[in-house]
């Protein structure tokens, strides 16, 4: 089995922190300075991310195959639960139905899901438009590899805010948050 | 002018930051939901600290989950550098993580702040750590959590809305000149912790991302960057910052939020700013005190 982060405590502060900022401007690409090597398909970013955030207190769900299982289980210690009853979900492919995952309710969105999704590449470049908090007017990304149909499928939650999903693009040590908050166009 | 202080070495004995790793990925795993949801109070398992509830537990936490090794961190009390509660906030964190230090506002990568927000303008990737003593906007109005937490769901701010009215139609004005309430994001009322009503426009679209953390209360909340964040108000009682009509002593700025200082038992009393680092970096005035 690889190793986890080289320094627990530090790894897992910078990826938190990597994270917040990302999350703070949606659509910011921001570089993980610390990576632990995983087992794939699990690529660098959503690993560190894994580790830095996930423990017993947190249902997983990953479609990474049994060394990524023994890998998550062994570094966290979360327990791997069915999609719909994860807090943290590893997608290094197309995610379950967003709409079917848990989003929190009214009085508690903060349990709804954060969903860590695997793409090919991600550009400050144009391809889609991203307006909301964080953003001072709009930011462009082009993101090679986003499943098929998902700009529509999470716009589709987007008429349940202060409910919904937050997610985290992941491209081998790169980043890009997506707050529940977060508006996306498609430039075409 | 204040400058950096050298990099101490930590305490042994202590993991990094105080609170261990399982405290802080809890507390990470609120702040980045508190981020995701403007304005929305997110629930944690707030933990004893080595001061007492009041001296900026919540805000000792949340630093303390954000802390890394190459932050610069500044602490204030009420705008200074120099008071008991910021000195020792910055002593513990420079013996438990071994950070620099600054009282300068620029240098800073994160600022803890009990009750001020300073003259300086933030920029993006400054951190501003907020102490907040309570932070429902609603509790003087609704005092059940389980009534209040309703509210927030439904975006009822009625009540709210009413006691403004209530003010005005008694004063003639809003009676509150801190702690003046605000929707983020055009969604959730939220208090800006006890901070003067002058401080209150800085929050919006705020280049840097705003952490609260209220101890006692076990509750996170954020605005992120460049959001929205308006003061409740009517059309035609627009929300007033408020602000001594005086210029500092010391630095004669007109436009800094003032303390005023009782300098005798005759009567006498002079405004200096609130803020030590901005009084500071400006030129004194020939008859300052």
């Amino acid at each position: 089995m690889t190793p986890g982060f080289a320094e627990p405590v530090l790894g897992a502060q910078s990826s938190f922190r990597a994270m917040l900022h990302a999350l703070s401007h949606p659509g910011r690409i921001v570089a993980l300075p610390d990576v632990p090597q995983a087992p794939a398909p699990l690529g660098p970013a959503m690993a560190a991310l894994a580790l830095a955030l996930c423990d017993a207190d947190t249902p997983l769900w990953h479609d990474g195959g049994a060394a990524v299982a023994d890998w998550l289980r062994f570094h966290t210690g979360a327990p791997l639960a069915p999609a719909h009853a994860a807090r943290f979900l590893a997608a290094t492919s197309a995610p379950p139905a967003l709409a079917g995952l848990a989003l929190g309710s009214d009085e508690a969105p903060q349990d709804g899901a954060t969903l860590l999704l695997q793409v090919s590449a991600l550009e400050a470049a144009a391809g889609w438009s991203l307006s909301g908090p964080g953003i001072e007017t709009t930011t462009a990304l082009r993101v090679s590899g986003a499943p098929l149909g998902f700009v529509a499928e999470r716009a589709a939650l987007g008429a349940l805010f202060p409910r919904g999903l937050d997610i985290m693009l992941c491209a081998g040590r790169h980043i890009v948050g997506l707050p529940r908050t977060t508006i996306i166009r498609e430039e075409r | 002018m204040s400058e950096t202080s050298p990099k101490p070495r930590p305490l042994a004995g202590y993991n990094f930051g105080y609170l261990d790793e399982a405290t802080k990925r809890m507390i990470r795993r609120a702040l980045l939901k508190a981020v995701c949801i403007p304005g929305h109070q997110v629930p944690f398992g707030a933990r004893e600290m080595p001061l007492p509830y009041g001296w900026g537990t919540g805000g000792i936490q949340v630093t303390s989950a954000v802390l890394g090794p190459s932050d610069v961190l500044k602490v204030i009390d009420q705008g200074a550098d120099d008071t008991t509660n910021a000195v020792s906030i910055r002593r513990f964190f420079s013996r438990v993580a071994g950070v620099a230090t600054t009282e300068s506002t620029a240098e800073a990568s994160i600022i803890q702040t009990r009750h001020r927000i300073p003259e300086t303008p933030l920029r993006e990737g400054q951190i501003l750590v907020y102490q907040v003593p309570m932070p429902e906007p609603l509790f003087k109005l609704e005092p059940r959590v389980a009534e209040s937490t309703k509210l927030h769901a439904l975006a009822d701010y009625g009540l709210m809305q009413v006691k403004l009215y209530e003010d005005i139609a008694r004063q003639g004005e809003v009676g509150t000149s801190y702690n003046h309430p605000v929707m983020v994001n055009h969604r959730y009322l939220m208090s800006p912790s006890p901070i003067p009503a002058f401080d209150n426009p800085k929050m919006h679209m705020n280049a840097g991302l705003q952490l609260f953390g209220a101890g006692r209360e076990k509750r996170i909340y954020a605005v992120p960057p460049y959001t929205d964040v308006r003061s409740l108000d009517f059309e035609d009682h627009p929300f007033k910052p408020v602000r001594a009509p005086h210029a500092c002593a010391i630095c004669g700025s007109e436009e800094s939020y003032l303390d005023e200082v009782i300098t005798d038992d005759a009567g006498g009393r002079m405004h200096v700013c609130s803020d030590t680092d901005y009084c500071a970096s400006r030129p004194p005035l020939e008859d300052a005190p």
